[in-house]
């Protein structure tokens, strides 16, 4: 049995649509922004043809509002945005943490703050994506680095989303949603897709946030006949709130355990001549694409140097940094804003190796030669 | 005289509204209605947005869901899309609704889509105390308005008139028999509809302005209320401080979901 | 027996449930043949035989804990 596969050039929006509605993305709620709306206008065309919805709401809020309705409603679901939009889905986007509604965020960063560099590149929403809405809470980010990785991304996205019961955001940057790349789209009935597991209870005995091993809890769907409450209020197993700090603590703590322990399967690294490199790049997004270049261009020149290029940013990669103490002796963390990831990149060596960051936030991507001059020896 | 029970969630009784809160009249009214149209609990998913009415969703044994503050509308939308089989009832409060969530509602009017919404409108915000709301009358006090609100008030109803509402009605908990034949009515017309139930808050509005017991409230109701009928044959000066009751608008117009279903019945047929 | 149906005397029955009552003394003074009194801040049946079965206390009753029912005629239940 042959797998059909199909070459396509696409661009990282495109990609990104097209990765949704091969996870099974049924349902799409967004406002236009640059450089984000080449989502929406491929979902706009393709979703009623396969039977989805495709709706544009009056702002980012609703639209946040709407997955999350529809997701609970039982549909895969997602939205996409750019900065300012992105700051206006928070709190929705904490009450799909809090209510553990499956759905998926994109946000194709452009340069803030404010309405800043509408159709410019940046990675500056990289601590909001963490934590942007108010209150600690679990959340999954991912961030891939070419158009044919945003394709794989968004079904992961979808995929952790369902089986981890939480929000998942896709962070791209304005260069990989714009950039064209040849795409291998593989058969859809090939690829890994999971779905939310279902409860096994009677409508009677169901507890929609359920204490279970994993951390998730079953999840059915509305009009289903079990008729269960969802709030963002602190609530019980049984999702009604409730006082008791008791039940709180162990709903809130359950929430960061179940992303906890799974984090290394969520968590992917992709390391590239790392094996024996003394230097090593911690790059995502598209400066990953420049630091790529630059390794090249430096182990010409005889330079022991590797990238560790982040695929997922939160849960952030800690261990997989901390792997190469000893072997790597300096770091250098190229970013488009002003040393987010660095910082977390600090905390994990806590000190045992020093760090270079490399930072810019004018529009302009960080080039090749620039990390390439940076390398030391 | 009616069993509401099997509507209820009866292990989280007592309701958490005050003494004499309007909002528990609104409730007994909704589920009778519910029970008038034969409804099954299984295909209702009430949606409410934060306040003390939006507290309703907890007690009743519907699909249920209890958002953020203003944004009720925004989960309905998304349920009734991605569900249509689903009856989508909303209930938010005054500041819920016209306030942060202004352009949700006039936008969910504008689309037509079929929900329909329980407005409580208790002229305040009623959970954090009592401050001023877009419908809280000019001249009235509020803990943000000590001197009097200074601003004009909303007409909830109009807005949803004026944004293409099909069906649009204004009742009082005084006429409690008619408020439940209105959100029957509302329930049973395709489209966005709306009731705005004047609800007495005693405590954050009433207390403050001097409007008596929960009692003088509700019979207060009946004196500053006229009927779409009698309105009619009043003149603008004696409708002066009038509120109107009654249906506003029913009227029959493409619905949102079905239009939307229209679209995928096409690719349909020709694929 | 048809015709016995429709001469039937209504013969209420009144039920206060007192941990839900919060004694806003609604159905006390909405009732129009004064059936109802507040007796330690709840409400209670004082005058039985004036009741006709109108409905209104429990029709207003915001917190759900005021139930008439005409013995002689089964309740509509819900569903
Ligand atoms: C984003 C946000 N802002 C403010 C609040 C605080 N808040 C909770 S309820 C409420 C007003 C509720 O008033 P209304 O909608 O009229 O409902 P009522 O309580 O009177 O029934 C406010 C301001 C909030 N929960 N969320
Ligand atoms: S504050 Fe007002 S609206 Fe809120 S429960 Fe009390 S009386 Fe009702
Ligand atoms: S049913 Fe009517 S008459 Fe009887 S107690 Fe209630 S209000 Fe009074
Ligand atoms: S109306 Fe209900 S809550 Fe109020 S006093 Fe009567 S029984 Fe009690």
């Amino acid at each position: 049995m042959a797998e059909e596969k199909k070459i396509k050039v696409l661009t990282g929006n495109e990609a990104c649509a097209e990765g949704a509605l091969a996870a099974g993305m049924r349902f799409y709620a967004g406002y236009p922004i640059t450089p984000s709306s080449e989502v929406a206008e491929v979902l706009a065309e393709e979703l009623p043809r396969l039977g989805g919805v495709f709706i544009q709401m009056e702002d980012e809020i609703a639209s946040m509002g709407a997955i999350i309705g529809a997701s609970l409603a039982g549909t895969k679901a997602m939205t996409a945005t750019s900065g300012p939009g992105f700051s206006l889905m928070q709190e929705n986007i904490g009450f799909a943490a809090m209510a553990e509604v499956p759905c998926v965020v994109v946000n194709v960063m452009r340069g803030g703050p404010s309405t800043g560099l509408p159709t410019l590149p940046a990675q500056a929403d990289v601590m909001q994506a963490r934590w942007g809405t108010h209150g600690d809470h679990a959340i999954i980010v991912l961030a891939p680095f070419s158009v044919a990785e945003t394709f794989d991304l968004t079904v992961r996205a979808f995929n952790l989303s369902e089986q981890y019961r939480t929000p998942v955001i896709l962070l791209l940057d304005e260069i990989i949603g714009h950039v064209n790349e040849r795409v291998t789209i593989v058969d859809p009935g090939s690829l890994e897709i999971f779905n939310r597991i279902v409860p096994s209870d009677p409508p009677d005995q169901y507890k929609p946030y359920r204490h279970t091993e994993s951390g998730v809890p079953p999840m059915i769907a509305y009009g289903e006949g079990y008729r269960f409450h969802v709030t963002g209020l602190a609530h019980d197993e049984t999702g009604f709130p409730t006082n008791s700090a008791a039940e709180i603590g162990r709903m809130l703590e359950r929430h960061h355990r179940k992303v906890e322990q799974a984090r290394d399967h969520i968590v992917q690294v992709d390391p590239f001549m790392m094996e024996d490199a003394e230097i090593g790049i911690v790059a995502y997004g598209s400066t990953a694409r420049s630091a790529r270049h630059a390794v090249r261009l430096a182990r010409e020149t005889g330079k022991r140097v590797g990238l560790l290029r982040l695929k997922t940013l939160w849960p952030f990669a800690d261990e997989e940094i901390r792997s190469y103490i000893g072997q790597v002796k300096s770091w250098i963390v190229p970013e488009m804003n002003l040393g987010q990831m660095a910082h977390e990149v600090e905390w994990a060596l806590a000190g045992s190796a020093p760090v270079t960051r490399l930072n810019k936030v004018n529009g302009d991507p960080i080039s090749p030669p620039e990390i390439y001059q940076i390398i030391p020896g | 005289m009616f069993n509401y029970e099997s509507y209820l969630r009866l292990d989280k009784f007592p309701l958490i509204w005050c003494s004499g809160c309007g909002d528990g009249i609104v409730l007994k009214s909704m589920i009778r209605a519910i029970d008038k149209l034969g409804l099954s609990k299984d295909d209702v998913c009430m949606v409410s947005g934060i306040g003390c009415s939006s507290r309703l969703t907890g007690y009743v044994d519907f699909n249920t869901l209890h958002t953020t503050h203003g944004r009720a509308l925004t989960f309905a939308t998304g349920i009734k899309m991605a569900k249509p089989r689903l009856h989508v009832i909303v209930v938010t409060g005054d500041g819920d609704a016209t306030a942060i969530g202004g352009n949700h509602y006039i936008h969910a009017a504008r689309r037509n889509i079929d929900i329909t919404v329980i407005l409580f409108n208790n002229f305040i915000y009623g959970m954090t105390g009592g401050q001023v709301s877009p419908c809280t009358p000019k001249g009235k006090r509020a803990s943000t308005a000590p001197y009097g609100n200074f601003e004009n008030a909303f007409n909830i109803s109009g807005l949803a008139q004026a944004a293409g509402a099909s069906f649009v009605a204004r009742a009082t908990v005084y006429n409690a028999v008619q408020l439940e034949k209105l959100i029957q009515r509302a329930i049973e017309r395709k489209g966005f509809s709306l009731v705005e139930v004047l609800s007495p808050c005693p405590t954050a509005y009433g207390r403050r302005n001097r409007e008596g017991t929960p009692v003088d409230m509700i019979l207060q109701q009946k004196e500053t209320t006229v009927s779409v009928a009698a309105a009619e044959k009043m003149s603008a000066e004696e409708l002066e401080g009038k509120i109107i009751t009654g249906v506003l608008t029913d009227v029959e117009r493409p619905e949102c979901r079905e239009e939307y279903q229209k679209l995928i019945d096409s690719f349909r047929k020709e694929g | 027996m048809a015709e016995e149906t429709l001469r039937r005397k209504r013969e209420a029955e009144i039920t206060i449930n007192t941990a839900w009552c919060k004694g806003c003394v609604i159905c006390v003074e909405l009732c129009p043949e004064q059936v109802l009194v507040m007796e330690r801040g709840k409400a209670k049946v004082a005058h039985l035989d004036k009741c006709t079965v109108c409905g209104l206390c429990e029709l207003r009753c915001p917190d759900f804990a005021i139930v008439v029912v005409d013995k002689n005629k089964s309740p509509k239940t819900g569903e």
